[in-house]
């Protein structure tokens, strides 16, 4: 640590984001921004696409430079800076796919050393353990003489997070680092940074449109909406105040506050009463309103559905007479024929 | 690949070098013996033709050989690297264009102004052709650097230069319809490229270009890596991409502009020693791609020169097709056999 201890690793003054033009007014995204990330946290970005997400991280990172205000990182202004400098004050992992395969992990890593190494980017002994360290923290140690291009892409993702780590900064910025993965790299990426958010006192920000995720990850998360409006606070305060809600309309699909996930509208068909409860009844009704059934729990004109759990057997009693069905898909064909 | 493994590899290239350089002394239209060629290497006065033609001709020849595949290399992988394109090489940004304009205007455009090329030709004498290459090379050089100050991404620059190569080449053809056929062969017979024409004289001054612009090299070694993982990281690693470029550029152009006003425009090497240095080594590293490439292209330019000799004949092929028709079936199977390029850039 330098000779200042900073509770807030980010902080922006008055900082507003947008686009210079060569003639007429400026194209300002948003203004007024006094955003800070405290050490140890993990803050996501999130919002839809167009809502400027990109913009804040490049400005905030430096390659972009803001129309009004400024950034501090450990108080120090990031404008004033060169890129040398920048660098031991934030590192970058992007969403873009390497474009070289023939590099070792250890390579690659190690050019998170670059702003400590001399111009011949000789490693020292305290760059070779930070390097070891980094990729410890990953859990790629194993694979440091591997080439790069022998990896998976969850596996690439970490060795750039590696990278970002062996950089040794007091930020790490993530633009959608989850955006080429499959659902298991996707949780376990979001596992790993918050785990080391927590582990290493960093501040970590990051931009993602993983909803579902971002929720149950983040410390904080920025939620940006189309109107030029960021609000910030912790994932549940901004389910209650309905501002993901809000985020997030569309003709097609709600966000539903009670689940924390987005459903999907459909047109709506009779009512149906589902009698049984727990898990079979869970997905039951999740598969009935797919079919755009609206479910209850009272008797209607239409038909029942009783679960029979310990059987995993599904009764559609209608006019007296019972049927019954082994399976959900069995169970709609049938509710089709009938209604 | 261990690093004992590239310390054997660069040992045997160094050997096959000092090898070729002897078999290169040794071969000619005149046969000196091999023991007489070390003698007179070793400043005895063997016989006065033999010392002559060993120490005046063959050795500036292969000194220029050895030069030539090392710069051209060197610059073909530094171009590879900063446009992210496997097809570039040292005259992607049009300068051997330049300086053939340069030398299509001094050999041809006589005829068009013979007052004013008659007094400068008489004037340069044998520095005609190398000064007007040097000239053409340097304009191209000012306006493609200019234009890398402004525009920050490579691709553009990249087309900026094929479309200079375009314009030159399209000027030079003109140029070419109007003039003598006695002209118009001397301009072709540079075209084909030469390694002998260098005296000591004129190594003066390119043996230091050169080898300075390989210097410049070692200092980019770093941001070069940095480059591997693409612009926008290098940068989020603290290296300055443009300045990067500017200096990218810069050596490039003195290394491969020099070369080519003394050599003429020698092609294929720049190209493809990069891909063959990243097949045999297996990696993209510059710290070992860049005496890789050093290593292999002086002993490739060695062998094209060897042979361009056609040994056992007086006759003398243009360097030129040489390297293409021998290098290029070997780098056809290079790559065929080890993928590297798909690795590099995938």
């Amino acid at each position: 640590m330098d000779n200042k201890y900073f509770k807030e690793i980010l902080e922006t003054k008055d900082l507003s984001i947008g686009y210079k033009e060569k003639r007429g007014d400026d194209l300002c995204l948003l203004s007024g921004l006094n955003l800070t990330i405290r050490r140890g946290e993990l803050v996501c970005l999130l919002g839809p696409n167009g809502s400027g997400k990109s913009t804040l991280m490049r400005t905030i990172a430096g390659l972009q430079s803001p129309l009004k205000g400024r950034t501090l990182v450990e108080g120090i202004p990031i404008k004033e800076r060169n890129f040398s400098e920048i660098a031991r004050l934030l590192s970058i992992v992007l969403t873009e796919r390497l474009q070289v395969g023939n590099l070792s992990v250890y390579h690659i890593v190690s050019l998170g050393r670059h702003p400590y190494t001399s111009w011949m980017g000789r490693l020292s002994d305290k760059d070779e353990s930070m390097i070891r360290w980094a990729l410890e923290q990953v859990g790629l140690w194993q694979y440091a003489n591997k080439f790069i291009n022998q990896l998976s892409d969850g596996e690439r993702q970490r060795v750039m997070i590696a990278k970002a780590l062996a950089q040794d900064t007091p930020l790490i910025m993530l633009d959608e680092p989850t955006a080429h993965l499959d659902l298991p790299n996707r949780v376990e990426i979001m596992h790993l940074l918050r785990s080391l958010a927590k582990e290493t006192d960093k501040a970590i920000l990051l931009s993602t449109h993983e909803l579902d995720l971002a929720l149950q990850a983040a410390d904080i998360i920025w939620l940006m909406s189309k109107n030029n409006d960021l609000k910030i606070g912790a994932p549940e305060d901004l389910v209650l105040s309905g501002s993901i809600e809000n985020t997030f309309k569309n003709k097609s699909f709600n966000f539903d506050r009670k689940s924390g996930n987005f459903i999907m509208n459909y047109q709506k068909k009779q009512k149906i009463q589902l009698i049984g409860n727990d898990v079979m009844g869970f997905w039951t009704r999740r598969a009935l309103s797919r079919e755009g059934y609206q479910v209850t729990s009272e008797e209607t004109d239409n038909c029942s559905i009783y679960l029979i759990e310990d059987r995993m057997e599904w009764q559609i009693h209608k006019d007296g007479k019972v049927t019954s069905c082994a399976s959900i898909q069995e169970l709609l064909l049938r509710l089709n024929k009938y209604l | 690949m261990q690093n004992k493994t590239k310390i054997i590899l660069f040992v045997s290239l160094f050997v096959l070098i000092a090898f070729f350089l002897v078999v290169d002394l040794i071969l000619g239209s005149v046969s000196i013996p091999g023991e007489k060629i070390m003698a007179i290497l070793m400043g005895e006065d063997v016989k006065a033709s033999w010392n002559y033609i060993i120490l005046n001709f063959r050795l500036p020849k292969a000194l220029t050989a050895i030069l030539v595949g090392a710069g051209l290399s060197v610059s073909g992988l530094m171009m590879q690297t900063l446009f992210r394109n496997p097809l570039a090489g040292p005259y992607v940004l049009g300068i051997s264009s330049g300086a053939s304009l340069g030398v299509a205007l001094m050999v041809m455009a006589s005829v068009l102004l013979p007052g004013v090329f008659g007094v400068v030709y008489s004037f340069l004498g044998s520095w005609a052709l190398v000064v007007s290459a040097i000239a053409g090379a340097s304009i191209i050089f000012i306006i493609i650097g200019m234009a890398s100050i402004r525009i920050s991404d490579s691709v553009s620059l990249l087309i900026i230069g094929i479309m200079f190569g375009s314009i030159t080449g399209a000027v030079v053809n003109i140029l070419q319809y109007f003039s003598d056929p006695e002209q118009l062969q001397s301009f072709i017979v540079w075209t084909f490229g030469s390694l002998s024409g260098v005296t000591w004289n004129e190594m003066r001054l390119m043996a230091p270009i050169v080898i300075l612009g390989l210097l410049l090299s070692i200092a980019l070694i770093k941001p070069m890596d940095a480059l591997l993982l693409g612009e926008n990281y290098a940068r989020g690693v603290g290296i300055s991409v443009n300045r990067t470029r500017i200096w990218v550029i810069i050596s490039t152009a003195l290394v491969a502009g020099t070369l080519t006003a003394f050599a003429g425009p020698i092609a294929f090497i720049g190209v493809a020693v990069p891909h063959m240095a990243r097949a045999i080594f297996g990696t993209a590293s510059h710290k070992v791609l860049l005496p890789a490439v050093v290593f292999i292209g002086a002993a490739l330019m060695l062998v094209c020169d060897i042979l361009s000799q056609v040994p056992g004949s007086q006759t003398t092929l243009p360097i030129n097709s040489v390297t293409a028709i021998f290098g290029g079936p070997v780098v056809i199977w290079v790559i065929v056999r080890s993928r590297s390029v798909k690795a590099s850039f995938s």
